[in-house]
Formats: C-alpha cells, sequence, structure tokens
C-alpha cells in the first residue's frame, strides 16, 4: 500500500464533458490521458511522478471499466519497453518515471523505440526531480530527446495548459510517428488548480484485438539496413512533420510578440516564473498581460525555425530563459538565426547562471539585467524589488511604516548584525531516517562491528538506506545508481587481503536489477564481498509502493516472493536472513561472521523489518480500534532516566533516531543537557537493542502502557507498588529527613 | 508601468510529519471557498523523510473588477523578499525562513513557533551542542514586519493534533489574510480529518498567538528593544542556564533571604549552616545542593566530607568563580555513577509515578516497567572490598566463574515484586561502598586532583580552573566512561608541561573541548601536536 491514498480523490477521474476539475496538476494528467484513449499505462515510481502511479494503482477500477491495461513496470527500462506495443498497433499508450535517472534506466528501449518509430502514440511522462529538495544528480532529459529524436513537451505550469498538451502530444506523436516525452517539473506535479473536463475515451482499437491479430513489419525493427533508413526517415520526414504540426497547431504560444523591438523566449515551464519577474517590474498585470514580447516554448525540441525567425524578425535582442546545462537551446537558437543572417542578438547564459535552479530572485536579477542592456527606459521610475539587487534582501528592504518600534533591527545596520550573528547557529537539516525506521539498527550494528573489525570500504546504493552517509551514521563512499550498490564494489575484490568490502541494496533496488546487476556479476566473477539487502518490505523512498517481496497481499499483484531464495538461485550458498533488524546483537554477530568467515564466495545478509511508516499507518488505527473495543492492548515507549544519564549522548549516536533528543538538565550540578524519548516514539525496542549491545548506560526504560489490563496484571502492579512503598519505607524518611 | 494587484504570497517551512501539507490545503480550501484563486504548490520527495520542507501558496481575488473572465498568472516558487506570510513550524526553520530572504521587514508577517526540534548536530555532540536560540529569535524579530512568535508546539500538545493546526489558528489571529474567523474552523471541518483535534489545537494557538501579540504591543520597555519580551524567554528552551534558573525558581523564596537557597531538612542543618556561615554567598546554592546530593548519595558524614574539602580549598580564597565550579565538580566526581547509584535511583519510591505521568497514564491503566541493565565483571569487581576486586579483575577462576552470569544485556522488571527486590537489595550495599575497589579508586583521582588545584592556586589560578572544569570529560559508563576517564588522564598528564607557558588555561580549556568534539580522540591527538605537547604524551 502506498504511502499516500488518492481512494477519495479518483472520483475525479469520471468527470465528464463540461465539469470543472479541482486538484493535484499529476491527478489531472491522469485524467487527461483517459480523455485521450490511452489502452495501456505503466511506470516506475519515483518523486516527482510518485503519486502518477499512486493515483493510477487507486484508479484501477476505473481503468478497467475503460479496458486500459496497467502495469507496475520491473524498471524505466521495462516501461519504455511497453511503448512497444504501440510501434505496430494504433495503441495509446503511456509510460512514466523520474527523470534523469530513470531516463537513464530507459534509455536503451527508448532509442530502439526512437528509432524504429511508432504507429499509435507513444508518451513518456517524465517527471524532473531538478533544484529544490532534489535527490539525484542534476542533470536534462534534453539530452535524452535530441539522442534518441523523441519530441520534447514543456507546458506552461497551469491545469488547463498540461492536459492540452497531454492530448495534443499523442496527435503529435502519431503525425510524427515518433515517441513524446512530457516534462512536468515537481512543483507543476503537485500544484494545485482546475481545467475543464472531457469525457474519458475508450480506445476504438483494443489490446484484444492486437494479440488476435498480430502484425509485423521488418522495417520497423532496429537491424540493418531497416536503422539505416530509420535515421534517414527522422531526418527527411518525422523532424519536418513534426515542425508543421507544432506551428500548424501553435503548440508555442506568442504573446505580445510586436510590442518592443526586443523579448524573451523561454521553455513553457519557466513561464509562470518570468512572468512574476515582470509583474514585479511593472511589465506585466496579475493576468498575465506583458508589455515585453515573449515567445513560450512548449515544444522545446525541436525548434520550429521560421516560427523562430519569425518572432525575432524586427527584434535586436532576445533572452533566452532556459533552466539547466549544457545550454542546448541556446545553442540550437544561436546555429537557426546565424544560418539565417539574423541580427538579433541572444542572451542566455550570459545573464543568467549556467547552473542551477532559475528561483524567483535569479529570475528577476536576469530580466532587470536584460533590460538594462536592451531597454533601460522601462526601468525608469521603477522601483527595484529587494531582490533585484541583492544577494541578501532580508537586510537591504526598508522596514513598513507600520512596523513596530519595539522590534530589534530598526537600522540596517543592526538587522544585518543580528541577521549574521543567527548565520552559523542554523544548521542543515536533511532527511533522515524516520522514528522508529528498522533500517537504522542496521547501521548501529555495522558501526559497532567496525569497532571491533575497523572501518571498511561501503558501496551504498539509492533508497532511504542512503541516508547512512549523513551524520550520525557517517556510512557509505559511493553510490553509483538504483540497485547499483554491489556493482558499485565490484572493482575493489582481490585475493592480496583478506579484508573485505561491504555493499548496500534496497529491497527496491534488488527487484529492479540489482539482482542480476549486482548478485549475479559477483557470483559469476567469484567475489569474497558482503552484500546486505536492505529489506523493509517497500519501496519505501518513493512512497511504499509494493514490490514483489513485499509481504503483504496486494489485490492487483503478486507478492510474496522470497529475496533469499532469488539469492540462492542465481548461486549465492552463503546467506543469512535476519528477520528482525532491531537485534543489533544478532546483527552485529552476523556482520562479524560475515566479514570473518574463512569461507570464499559472494556472502548475503538479508536483513528484513517492515518499514515503519507503512507498519504505524495501519496499526495505529487498528490499536485505537482494539482500546476502544475494550481489549486488553499494550503500547510501548521508552523513556530516559534524567538523574542517570550523563549527557555523553553515546546513544543517539548510534541511533539518530529522530524521537530521541536532548532537554535541559533537571539536575542543578550538571549543565550538559540529557537525552530525552520525545512523545512520538513508537517504542521499536532499537534504544534498548543499543543499550545492551553497546554497553552504554543503564538510563533507558521501557514504559509498557497497558489499556483493559487482565485482573492479574492489575494485582500483579498493585503488589509491586505496595512492596516498592513498604521495604522504601526507610529510605523515604531519610530523604525527608537529607531534603527537608 | 502596470498598476498590478498582487497576490498575497504565503510560504510554510515545515519538517516531514508536522502537518505543513494539511495546513497548506487548509489554506488553499478557505481561500477558494471566500472567492479567491488558490494555488498551492510544495516540493515533496525525500525531504519529507523528516527533512525540510517548503510549501507555498499564492492566493488572488476571483472576483476582481479587472479580471475580466482571466485567470492570474501565479508564481510557484516564492521570492526573495516578496512573502507576505511566512510561517515556520518551528524556530530554527523560522531562522532558515529568515536566512532566505522570505522575511522582510517591509512586508512579511512572521508566524513561528519558538519551541526548538533539535539538529542532529546539535543531539550528537558530546557535551551541549544546542545552538543559541536566542540569536535565532532575535534575527526572526529583527527580519519580519510583524512577529507572532510562540510555543505552539506546547499549545496544541494537548490536543495532540500536529503543531499545523495550532499554526493555522495563529494564522487567524496575525489579521494578515481577508478571512473571517469562522472561515479558518469551516475549512478545518471541511478537511474532515481530526476535526475534534484539529480545532482544539487551533483555538489553543489562535489564543497564544493573540496572547504573543498583545504582550509585543504592552511591552512597555520599549527603551530596550534587545530585550525578549517576556512570552518570548518563557519559551525560549535554551536560555543560557536555564537548568539553574529552573532549579532556583523551584524553591520558593522566603522574604528576607536574599538568594533563595535550597532547602535541607533536619539531617543537614548543621552543615548548611556552616556554609552559610563560611561560604562567599554566590557559592552558597552550588555547595547546598552538593551537600544534598552527597548526602542522599551516601550519607551525612560523606557530606561533611565533601564540604571538609571544599573549606580546604576555601580556606586559600580562591575567586568565588572558581570556588562555584569546584563546589559543582567535586559533588559530581564525589557522586561518581556506580551500580548501588544506579539501583538505588531506580527504586526510589516516586519513580514509578514519575513515568506513570511521563507516559500519560490513564488511572485504569497499568504500567509496566523494563529497566535495560548490562552489568558486566568490572562494574561487579568494583563493587567487591578493594583486594577481592582486584582478585576478580586479575582474572583466572573467578573471574570466569563470575562471567558465567554477566557480560550479557539483562531485562529487569521493576515494576514487578521481584525486579523491584534485586535492584533494592543492590542499591543497599550502599552501606559498604566506601570499602569498595571502585571507591579507592575514584578517592585516589580526586584526591590527586584536589592536589594539583591547590598547587595551582597561586601561581595559575586560571589553570586552575580549567583543571576544575576537566572533571566535565568524565562521565558515563562502561566504555564511555573509560574514554571519558582516558580523556580526562592525558590532559592530567599534560600539566607539568602546560604550567611552564603563558596562556596554559586557554590551552587547557581548547584541548578538552577537542576531547570533547571527538568520540575516536582524533581531534584531542591533532590538538595536542598542535600545541606542541605531544613529546609528553606518550
Amino acid at each position: 500500500m502506498a504511502e499516500r491514498s488518492f481512494r477519495a480523490e479518483v472520483g475525479k477521474l469520471r468527470l465528464g464533458e463540461g465539469e470543472e476539475f479541482l486538484g493535484e496538476g499529476i491527478l489531472a494528467v491522469t485524467k487527461a490521458l483517459l480523455q485521450a484513449g490511452v489502452a495501456y499505462v505503466a511506470g516506475y515510481q519515483g518523486a516527482p511522478i510518485s503519486h502518477l502511479m499512486d493515483v493510477l494503482t487507486d484508479a484501477d477500477d476505473i481503468l478497467r471499466e475503460l479496458g486500459v491495461h496497467f502495469e507496475h513496470s520491473a524498471s524505466e527500462a521495462t516501461a519504455a519497453a511497453t511503448l512497444a506495443a504501440s510501434v505496430h498497433y494504433p495503441l495509446r499508450g503511456a509510460v512514466t518515471f523520474k527523470s534523469t535517472v530513470g531516463t537513464n534506466v530507459a534509455a536503451d528501449a527508448l532509442a530502439n523505440l526512437a528509432s524504429g518509430g511508432v504507429t499509435g502514440g507513444a508518451m513518456l511522462i517524465v517527471g524532473e526531480d531538478y533544484g529544490e529538495g532534489s535527490s539525484i544528480m542534476q542533470e536534462r532529459s534534453h539530452a535524452f530527446a535530441m539522442k534518441s529524436q523523441v519530441w520534447l513537451l514543456d507546458p506552461r505550469p497551469n491545469l488547463p495548459s498540461i492536459v492540452a498538451m497531454v492530448e495534443k502530444g499523442f496527435e503529435l506523436s502519431e503525425a510524427t510517428r515518433t515517441p513524446v516525452m512530457l516534462e512536468l517539473r515537481i512543483r507543476a506535479c503537485h500544484v494545485r488548480g482546475r481545467f475543464t473536463a472531457r469525457d474519458n475515451r475508450r480506445a476504438a482499437f483494443t489490446l484484444k484485438d492486437a494479440i488476435e491479430h498480430p502484425r509485423r513489419d521488418v522495417d520497423r525493427i532496429v537491424l540493418p539496413p531497416a536503422s539505416f533508413l530509420h535515421e534517414q526517415e527522422k531526418i527527411t520526414q518525422r523532424w519536418p512533420a513534426a515542425q508543421r504540426f507544432i506551428r500548424e497547431h501553435g503548440l508555442n504560444e506568442r504573446f505580445a510578440a510586436q510590442a518592443q523591438p526586443f523579448g524573451i523566449i523561454l521553455q513553457g515551464g519557466m513561464y509562470n516564473a518570468v512572468v512574476r519577474a515582470l509583474q514585479l517590474l511593472g511589465l506585466a498585470d496579475a493576468w498575465g498581460e506583458t508589455r515585453v514580447p515573449l515567445y513560450v516554448l512548449n515544444v522545446t525540441y525541436p525548434l520550429v525555425d521560421d516560427e523562430l525567425l519569425d518572432f525575432c524578425a524586427g527584434k535586436h535582442a532576445v533572452l533566452l530563459v532556459e533552466e539547466g546545462q549544457p545550454a542546448f537551446i541556446e545553442q540550437n537558437i544561436e546555429t537557426i538565426l546565424r544560418k539565417a543572417d539574423s541580427a538579433t542578438r541572444v542572451h542566455g547564459k550570459d545573464m543568467l547562471p549556467m547552473a542551477g535552479e532559475l528561483t524567483g530572485a535569479v529570475m528577476l536579477k536576469a530580466v532587470v539585467r536584460f533590460l538594462r542592456r536592451c531597454a533601460p527606459q522601462l526601468l525608469e521610475g521603477v522601483t527595484l524589488p529587494a531582490a533585484a539587487h541583492t544577494a541578501l534582501p532580508a537586510v537591504v528592504a526598508a522596514p513598513a511604516a507600520d512596523r513596530s518600534p519595539r522590534l530589534p533591527g530598526a537600522d540596517t545596520a543592526e538587522r544585518e548584525q543580528l541577521l549574521r550573528e543567527a548565520d552559523p547557529h542554523i544548521h542543515a537539516r536533511p532527511p533522515s531516517f524516520c522514528t522508529g525506521c528498522p533500517e537504522r539498527p542496521i547501521f548501529t550494528a555495522l558501526k559497532l562491528v567496525e569497532r571491533e573489525l575497523g572501518h571498511h570500504h561501503v558501496s551504498a546504493d539509492i533508497g532511504c538506506h542512503l541516508f547512512s552517509i549523513l551524520p550520525p551514521f557517517d556510512i557509505g563512499a559511493t553510490t553509483m545508481g538504483y540497485g547499483l550498490g554491489w556493482a558499485g564494489a565490484a572493482a575493489l575484490n582481490t585475493d592480496q587481503t583478506r579484508r573485505r568490502t561491504i555493499s548496500f541494496m534496497g529491497d527496491g533496488g534488488f527487484w529492479h536489477n540489482g539482482l542480476t546487476s549486482g548478485v549475479g556479476n559477483a557470483v559469476f566473477n567469484r567475489t569474497d564481498n558482503l552484500l546486505v539487502v536492505v529489506d523493509n518490505s517497500y519501496s519505501a523512498a518513493t512512497g511504499g509502493q509494493d514490490l514483489p517481496s513485499s509481504r503483504a497481499l496486494n489485490p492487483i499483484r503478486s507478492t510474496r516472493h522470497s529475496i533469499e531464495a532469488a539469492v540462492r538461485g542465481v548461486g549465492v550458498s552463503w546467506v543469512r536472513s535476519v528477520s528482525r533488524t532491531y537485534d543489533v546483537a544478532g546483527l552485529r554477530d552476523t556482520f562479524r561472521e560475515a566479514l570473518t568467515t574463512p569461507e570464499p564466495g559472494p556472502k548475503v545478509i538479508v536483513a528484513s523489518s517492515e518499514c515503519m511508516l507503512n507498519r504505524q499507518r495501519r496499526e495505529r488505527p487498528a490499536m485505537r480500534a482494539r482500546i476502544a473495543a475494550g481489549e486488553r492492548t499494550v503500547r510501548e515507549r521508552f523513556g530516559v532516566d534524567a538523574e542517570t544519564c550523563t549527557g555523553d549522548h553515546s546513544c543517539i549516536r548510534l541511533s539518530g533516531c529522530p524521537s530521541l533528543s536532548v532537554r535541559d538538565n533537571p539536575d542543578p550540578l550538571r549543565r550538559d543537557p540529557v537525552a530525552t524519548v520525545l512523545e512520538s516514539c513508537v517504542g521499536c525496542g532499537l534504544c534498548g537493542e543499543v543499550s545492551h549491545a553497546a554497553v552504554l548506560c543503564p538510563s533507558f526504560h521501557r514504559a509498557g502502557i497497558i489499556s483493559h489490563p487482565g485482573r492479574l496484571e492489575r494485582w500483579r502492579a498493585r503488589l509491586g507498588r505496595w512492596l516498592a512503598g513498604w521495604l522504601s519505607r526507610g529510605e523515604q524518611a531519610r530523604l525527608r529527613a537529607i531534603h527537608g | 508601468m502596470i498598476a498590478a494587484p498582487r497576490p498575497i504570497t504565503i510560504a510554510i517551512l515545515a519538517m516531514g510529519g508536522e502537518g505543513g501539507g494539511v495546513l497548506a490545503d487548509w489554506l488553499a480550501d478557505l481561500a477558494e471557498h471566500a472567492g479567491w484563486h488558490a494555488q498551492a504548490t510544495s516540493v515533496p520527495g525525500v525531504a519529507q523523510r523528516t527533512g525540510a520542507t517548503i510549501y507555498y501558496l499564492e492566493l488572488f481575488p476571483r472576483d476582481h473588477p479587472a479580471a475580466g473572465g482571466r485567470e492570474p498568472v501565479l508564481a510557484l516558487m516564492p521570492t526573495a523578499g516578496e512573502v507576505d506570510l511566512a510561517v515556520a513550524s518551528e524556530l530554527m526553520e523560522a531562522a532558515r525562513a529568515v536566512q532566505r530572504g522570505l522575511v522582510t521587514p517591509d512586508r512579511t508577517v512572521l508566524v513561528a513557533s519558538t519551541h526548538r526540534v533539535y539538529a542532529m548536530t546539535e543531539k550528537m555532540a558530546m557535551g551541549d551542542g544546542r545552538v543559541d536560540a536566542q540569536r535565532l529569535l532575535q534575527a526572526c524579530r529583527a527580519a519580519a514586519r510583524a512577529g507572532v512568535l510562540a510555543d505552539f508546539a506546547a499549545l496544541c500538545a494537548p490536543s495532540q493534533a500536529p503543531i499545523g493546526a495550532a499554526l493555522f489558528g495563529a494564522i487567524a489571529a496575525s489579521g494578515r489574510l481577508p478571512f473571517a474567523l469562522a472561515d479558518f474552523r469551516a475549512a478545518i471541518e471541511r478537511g474532515g480529518v481530526g476535526v475534534a483535534a484539529s480545532l482544539a489545537a487551533f483555538q489553543a494557538g489562535h489564543e497564544g498567538a493573540v496572547r504573543a501579540l498583545a504582550a509585543e504591543a504592552s511591552d512597555a520597555t520599549a527603551t530596550a528593544p534587545h530585550v525578549a519580551t517576556a512570552l518570548h524567554v518563557a519559551t525560549a528552551p535554551h536560555a543560557g542556564n536555564a537548568a539553574h534558573a529552573a532549579a532556583a525558581a523551584a524553591e520558593p523564596a522566603r522574604p528576607g533571604d536574599e538568594p533563595a537557597l535550597p532547602r535541607v531538612g533536619p539531617a543537614l542543618a548543621a552543615l548548611a549552616e556552616r556554609i552559610r556561615g563560611a561560604v562567599p554567598a554566590g557559592v552558597q546554592a552550588t555547595a547546598i545542593h552538593g551537600i544534598r546530593r552527597l548526602a542522599e548519595y551516601q550519607d551525612v558524614a560523606y557530606a561533611a566530607e565533601y564540604l571538609g574539602l571544599l573549606e580546604r580549598i576555601l580556606a586559600r580564597r580562591p575567586a568565588p568563580a572558581l570556588l562555584e565550579e569546584l563546589a559543582r565538580h567535586l559533588a559530581l566526581w564525589m557522586s561518581y555513577e556506580d551500580v548501588i547509584r544506579v539501583a538505588d535511583l531506580k527504586t526510589r519510591p516516586d519513580r514509578l509515578d514519575r513515568v506513570a505521568a511521563a507516559s500519560n497514564l490513564a488511572p485504569d491503566q497499568v504500567l509496566v516497567l523494563d529497566e535495560f541493565l548490562h552489568p558486566r565483571l568490572d562494574e561487579i569487581a568494583d563493587l567487591l572490598p578493594e583486594a577481592l576486586g582486584r582478585r576478580v579483575l586479575a582474572g583466572g577462576l573467578l573471574a570466569a566463574l563470575l562471567g558465567r552470569f554477566l557480560g550479557r544485556g539483562r531485562v529487569v522488571r521493576t515494576s514487578s515484586p521481584g525486579g523491584y527486590l534485586s535492584l533494592f537489595l543492590l542499591a543497599r550495599l550502599r552501606r559498604w561502598r566506601r570499602g569498595s575497589l571502585r571507591h579507592r579508586r575514584e578517592r585516589a583521582l580526586i584526591d590527586a586532583w584536589l592536589a594539583a588545584i591547590d598547587d595551582l592556586l597561586d601561581t595559575d589560578p586560571a589553570l586552575a580552573l580549567e583543571l576544575i572544569r576537566n572533571q566535565r570529560l568524565v562521565k558515563g559508563y562502561a566504555d564511555t566512561h573509560a574514554r571519558g576517564l582516558g580523556n580526562y588522564q592525558r590532559l592530567f598528564g599534560l600539566l607539568p608541561a602546560l604550567r611552564a607557558r603563558a596562556g596554559a588555561a586557554a590551552v587547557m580549556a581548547a584541548l578538552r573541548e577537542a576531547a570533547l568534539a571527538d568520540e575516536q580522540g582524533g581531534k584531542l591527538g591533532a590538538a595536542i601536536v598542535g600545541f606542541g605537547l605531544a613529546s609528553t604524551d606518550s
């Protein structure tokens, strides 16, 4: 079960002609797919399109009604290859994944698909994880579009534009026999807005039709000589057809094109940010009515040469707003203009930063710089917003007239001083393992075994377990990609040393490709090293989607396939399964054994415990229900005795649980803060296990709060209390005499 | 220049699981129902896993006279300097909003909770790694046009709702949004999840915000704008000597007494009198805490022994600041943590009630309490009489015999008769503590420490003070204790080399900080080499 449920919202997918849809971008895209009459959808989850997969999962019955086949692909390569159904058949299909990491994985299938071309509309919806909050390397999907010649759609980030582009995208794909890629940035995926719905469409040609009447055309298959023909066809037929379609259907948009002898060319996705900059400068109104000409590229690949030349005609300069690098569009535009002997000068990465997100302040600065160069008169009399002229707007903005004189920082110098002084006190707050996370104890155990055996080379993977590279664990040297944890240590394999390397891989990465790229590779190459498969029963980092090895039964998927059996199946004989990762001492001993056993060959530890987020989501309501029904229920939580805690915080350095924190020392003689367990504790047991395994301190206690206890339990508790009171009579008197 | 109507811009800074997304949904729903366009977006993803996340909203009136049926173009991310309402669920996140330029004095109303959720780097320090909350608070107040700053986490705690609901109440109270109070409540009700708890938290947040705003407005001490208002001081979790202040506040001040001293019972009356007569006023409270601690730890005679040791140094007329630190550290050292102490504290008569209160135990619920203990051979040998203890530690048959029963973790249920009895009996070994191996060892260390302090009092009192403070290094149990004691002794061993140099005190202080900065001791080693003291440390 996914982390977020769209059960209540998928009803919006049934909206009909003329009704108003109000909701998140990702849900709007799903609705647009149904309106476009897709026959199949597939994908692999990952921010920001995880929710698209979750929406589709929750909408499974609606999809069935419309005859749409939906798959949770094993990987992005699987997803892209799924589009092969549209090669020979007039079937519309869409697949989705995270870019650029997913696009990297999909690249092989994507290249083959694009070479032969398609008959039915084929769309890849890629979620861009670029800029703030991103968890991946910063690269561009644009490169993939260019390399395989896939048209790249980048609509303005509002729901009507996105929905229209999904529908137009299928038409473009069919008109040009070319797959299209719809690029959605993270904020557009999650933007809330409205559009007017149309009826869902059932595909005229169905999957059944295709299966029962198979077709083949050897000219569409990538093998010489067809592949050489494909290349010619891309250039001589598909490319001009695409330009014609884009121009004729007005996919790119122009605003106030003739208003000035200069203008701005922008990626569709940048539209709202550019308009905001113009609004702040008084050059556009709240509804986007602009005084500066705009040419909005809702299709960023291919460019339409004559449309571009037409916009630039009579303009001495244009500013190109393009996010990320390399500056592919800028190079493309320069080439088109220079070959046409245009006198229009192109500004782009000379005024915008080459690398990094185009935030509001960055965009504003670039537009001001451009206008100062080409039309300084437009800025005359304009009070520039604070962000336009400084790196630290907080310091220079003048206080409002009604600001209380009692607030500190009445004058700029004092304010600057106070902000500067606060700076070093603002620490980074990266993501980390959740409260009660079952992956944390794995790294606690590794930290303990490294105290005995010394440091090891650790190859990390992608997933929540990658948080191990941050404090307090500081474990992990490289991460080479999803499922590539063990592959990342492949070279560090020699009989010149007895020290072994350790690799990590999540259950998600394992099924994605790690079973072959990591385990199979290690078996074949006779490694002597250790792999730890972190199995939390879900694809947890992407939002808790199910996997082949998920323990839960899933009504639409086949689960409960054993990781250990799979590992043994490809030839590993040294396998240890740990079914409760909170057993730190047990894990430590298993680690020790794996790292020191004289037995040669690959070693795999499968460390399994259910993701605590998912577990709590299921168990918390169940526990409330049990208590309400009057059943005996135990809730456990840990605590720290402040009197015995000496404030060294070893426990925190070995755990890092968000619920384990510090507070002022209540002891009047001590200064260092004591450890404390916050109310959010879920009683996972790690604190107790760590204090045992690491021989930490006796300060931890576990409180079991029993609702509706049995009679014997009550009686024992009363007896315990009575005994304590009776035994400590003398002690109480002694303490009274001391403390008064 | 187009005189454009502006949208209302709202940035919410929250951490995963704090209800930031729900808060953004309520705000969007509130605005939509009031006839506004509301565009909300966020950057979820892995940042949701306990990291910091920003939610961003823009609101624009739908029936604006100039709209003419057009949709406004709203931004998907905040521009520095252009945020009307910044909401932060925690103090450091509020300061981060300031740092990012999302709070400016020309326009931003900052609604923020002043409680702290400590960052990992603050929590994992071996000493006190917490940052100065006052600086964060001052930056927030300096940067905002107006601040609605209070501990909304504490205010919403009784309702058990996420802090987002209390912040929603504070937003309503801030007056920055053009919506009626009833509309805010209606948005929560439409949300339909945990409505009763959210409304209670909303109410508490609203009331707290109204109080905070009133305190700000009526703060008559306008001459001292740098001093936080009473509300802020009360809610700031990390104010310099918070523990000290709290301890002092716990004692009722009697009229006539200048600084209120800790209370003592009849058993300590004579010793307390001695302190009041001879010890400088500023040190009396600490010294009395010291005798209370040691009498409770061992007996009244032990407290008298402590006072005697203190008086020996007192006779040398040191600066009160030095004496105060000595009174504190000597009491801490003399009450070193051994098995007896732990058993004693775990069987205190009121302990079960304290844990029950902390767990919000209802009258019809039963509490079971388990302790995680890990007695090792060393600790048991420590309990034995000196000669016997040494024999055990030397190994051999006795050690092997004992080792079979020790060396693994045990869970003792103190809420059960048997568990309580076993720890209670262990605590009774107090009577024989003075003869134990551990006591002899600690006492020898204390004596050497005091002698060195005594020795330095005339020649280098600043170094003496740092030597006193080195006691802070010795803490914890088992390996942690061994590591701390090792560091302490390493620094103690550097004394002969240090006392010859000018500025020795500063060097000692720096070395202590280095020891506390790194569990593996690498930083301390580097610092020793850096100060050119490596040759004496072998």
